[in-house]
């Protein structure tokens, strides 16, 4: 069994005076990939963007409870956003490139942290972080051309690559494949096992068959309360929760 | 099955009346806005030449020894009092006129500064300078109003400005080939003067490219500074509510009221010198700033939030995310909402008039703290005078005005389809 690397307790998150997430403690261990699944608005992202703090962005968004990666608690005032990002990887819905070219793409986040100097190192980087992705040898010979004009799953394997760019221990990712079709979904659902042997993975999906595709650990949510969390093998064969029940088998959603 | 209904007849009508309607209302405005056009046009065009007649000039009167004049400064041939020779030179154009109230309207059908033009020929060809040289002197604006045909030639001569021996000698002078029609660039470098003939844009071209730039350096960094800050930094609040409705409604206030606060406190509190382009580009910076965050907010609006999230996720601070990702994106927008924004304050008479910007300047300014003058504000104080050649200098200056406005526009459009981003 891995240890422990994301340790959420009592989590409470309000939008305003409505409380989106009650009471939600889970933990989520290291190189394995944990999957949030339940049916819209549940609450899946709201939980993801508090392990990097994302939700600080929203002006109407409060946290309660306690986060901790490695023991420490990220919302300590001691901790830095922007540190703690550069360790918690971010992958979103809708792939979401910079309109730059692919090098830049990837340049960039080693670049505002001082991860690289010189134009060998940086290149080094952005190789690796292509290689790590699975999608360097589709773009090699256009790394200055827009990564904009890149298909939809190639985009989304960009943005990986970008999350991988400055090194995280952590990839958050939110529902990544819903933009994209089967062949792009297998590529990225592969890329996955392939990233767990070095990266702490979080997914949202609303595809219960990519959850148990590629997850270890699987939580379900509903109405903002997480209602079970075990082993990916014991959610889809035999739940503890009628709830959980119902949802797999299709009964609400 | 697929038969016209009465009910769809009847709808397919209306929907024909509402095109024609439409159709015309677009005709409507293209014919007011080709009548203006031609109007101008055809009123002003002939601003952009100008009546000259040739006189032979008899420089070895002035030195025996015309190399001579190569050795002479400019400064020194300026200081020469060519004012009898100049006459002198004119009245040779018909040695047998005696009577001296006809050799002064011999004499005026020149614009009054003979003397200079003659001196300046002088200064300019001073290195090889014939004894006898032939000098094109600007006609007076009453013989370029003839030549122009503005002027009636069969009005009885006491309700004509020009003489009937006046005519006879420009008739004269035209049939021996003297008189030319020649395109008229000292309009375009000259600053105001009394005499119509004389009077030119440049000053007033040079004076509205000050305050433009004035404007510019003022309201652009600060334009941006305060849209970004207050788009992406800014939590909103009552304060920043309150601000925002004010810049709103500062876009709305008539521009005159900004010529009284620019007299008032840029002039009369902080003492900066007043008519000049400086003040005229703070007072209307006041009024191109709301254009430019208004239009610099929207299209900071436009960039999506995925954009500022993808940066933020790698751990850039929200300052880099804007700086880095967000306003460049939206420059664009900045841009054309700038140019739009000077393009109104190019076209901006009224503050103008308050802070002293109508003043009579002949110099052409090569300062923003030199007095001067400003394109809409020469088009309000030549479209006072009643002069013909005003009138025709008015409509010009509405060309060159309207040219500057259409090219400002093109900008616009260029920098906004050059740099159209899509995602
Ligand atoms: N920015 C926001 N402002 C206000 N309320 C929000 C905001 N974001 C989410 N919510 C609310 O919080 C609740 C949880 O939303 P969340 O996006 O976490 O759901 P989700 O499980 O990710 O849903 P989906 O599967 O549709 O993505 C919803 O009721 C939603 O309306
Ligand atoms: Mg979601």
């Amino acid at each position: 069994m891995n240890k422990v690397k994301i340790s959420a307790k009592n989590i409470d998150v309000f939008y305003g005076d409505k409380q989106a997430l009650f009471d939600v403690s889970m933990d989520m261990y290291e190189k394995e990939v944990t999957a949030l699944i339940g049916p819209s608005g549940c609450g899946k992202s709201t939980f993801l963007r508090c392990i990097n703090r994302m939700n600080d962005v929203i002006d109407i968004c409060s946290v309660k409870g306690n986060v901790s990666i490695d023991g420490h608690d990220i919302y300590d005032k001691s901790i830095r956003v922007e540190s703690l990002r550069e360790n918690v990887g971010m992958v979103f819905q809708k792939p979401n490139p910079f309109p730059k070219s692919i090098y830049e793409n990837i340049a960039y986040g080693p670049r505002i942290h001082g991860m690289a100097n010189s134009k060998t190192d940086i290149d080094e980087i952005v190789e690796n972080s292509l290689q790590k992705a699975a999608l360097f040898d589709e773009v090699k010979d256009r790394l200055h051309q827009p990564g904009t004009g890149l298909s939809g799953g190639q985009q989304q394997r960009l943005c990986i690559a970008r999350a991988i760019s400055v090194n995280p221990e952590i990839i958050l990712m939110d529902e990544p494949c819903s933009a994209l079709d089967p062949i792009a979904t297998a590529k990225i659902e592969e890329l996955m096992n392939e990233l767990k042997k070095e990266f702490t993975i979080i997914i949202v999906t609303h595809s219960m068959q990519q959850a148990a595709r590629v997850s270890t650990k699987t939580g379900f949510f509903h109405l903002g309360k997480l209602i079970e969390v075990d082993s990916t093998e014991t959610i889809f064969s035999n739940p503890g929760n009628q709830k959980t029940q119902d949802y797999i088998t299709g009964r609400f959603g | 099955m697929f038969d016209v209904s009465a009910n769809l007849k009847k709808r397919l009508k209306s929907e024909r009346r509402f095109q024609i309607l439409c159709i015309t209302a677009i005709s409507f405005a293209l014919i007011f806005v080709l009548i203006l056009f031609l109007n101008i046009f055809s009123s002003g065009y002939s601003a952009f030449y100008k009546t000259t007649i040739a006189i032979e000039v008899d420089y070895s009167q002035v030195i025996e020894d015309t190399s001579q004049f190569a050795t002479m400064s400019d400064d020194e041939i300026n200081k020469l009092d060519l004012f009898r020779f100049s006459k002198k030179s004119i009245y040779s154009l018909f040695p047998d006129i005696e009577d001296r109230k006809e050799k002064k309207l011999l004499i005026r059908i020149f614009s009054i500064e003979y003397e200079d033009e003659i001196k300046q020929f002088l200064i300019k060809n001073k290195e090889n300078i014939n004894k006898i040289e032939t000098v094109y002197l600007t006609a007076s604006d009453d013989v370029d109003q003839v030549r122009k045909g503005n002027y009636p030639r069969d009005l009885p001569e006491e309700r004509r400005r020009i003489k009937d021996i006046q005519l006879e000698y420009y008739d004269i002078l035209e049939n021996n080939g003297r008189v030319k029609y020649v395109f008229n660039i000292p309009f375009l470098t000259r600053g105001d003067s009394r005499e119509p003939e004389l009077a030119g844009v440049g000053g007033s071209i040079v004076g509205s490219f000050l305050t433009i730039i004035t404007v510019l350096i003022l309201s652009f960094p600060i334009g941006i500074l305060a849209a970004v800050y207050l788009q992406e930094f800014a939590r909103s609040n009552r304060f920043t509510d309150f601000i925002e409705i004010n810049i709103n409604n500062l876009a709305a206030v008539p521009s005159i009221v900004f010529g009284l606060l620019g007299l008032g406190i840029i002039l009369n509190v902080f003492g900066l010198p007043r008519s000049t382009p400086l003040v005229g580009g703070i007072v209307l910076s006041l009024m191109t700033l709301p254009t430019i965050i208004i239009a610099t907010r929207a299209s900071l609006r436009a960039v999506p939030p995925s954009i500022r999230e993808g940066a933020l996720a790698v751990g850039a601070t929200k300052m880099q995310a804007v700086m880095h990702h967000v306003v460049p994106l939206a420059m664009p927008g900045a841009l054309t909402g700038t140019i739009i924004g000077l393009a109104q304050a190019l076209g901006e008479t009224a503050p103008l008039l308050l802070i002293g910007m109508v003043a009579f300047v002949v110099d052409v300014p090569s300062s923003p703290l030199d007095a001067s003058a400003s394109l809409p504000v020469q088009v309000y104080l030549w479209a006072e005078s009643a002069e013909r050649g005003y009138v025709e200098k008015t409509s010009a200056t509405i060309m060159l005005l309207l040219g500057f406005l259409i090219l400002l526009n093109l900008a616009a459009v260029l920098i906004r389809r050059k740099f159209e981003t899509k995602w």
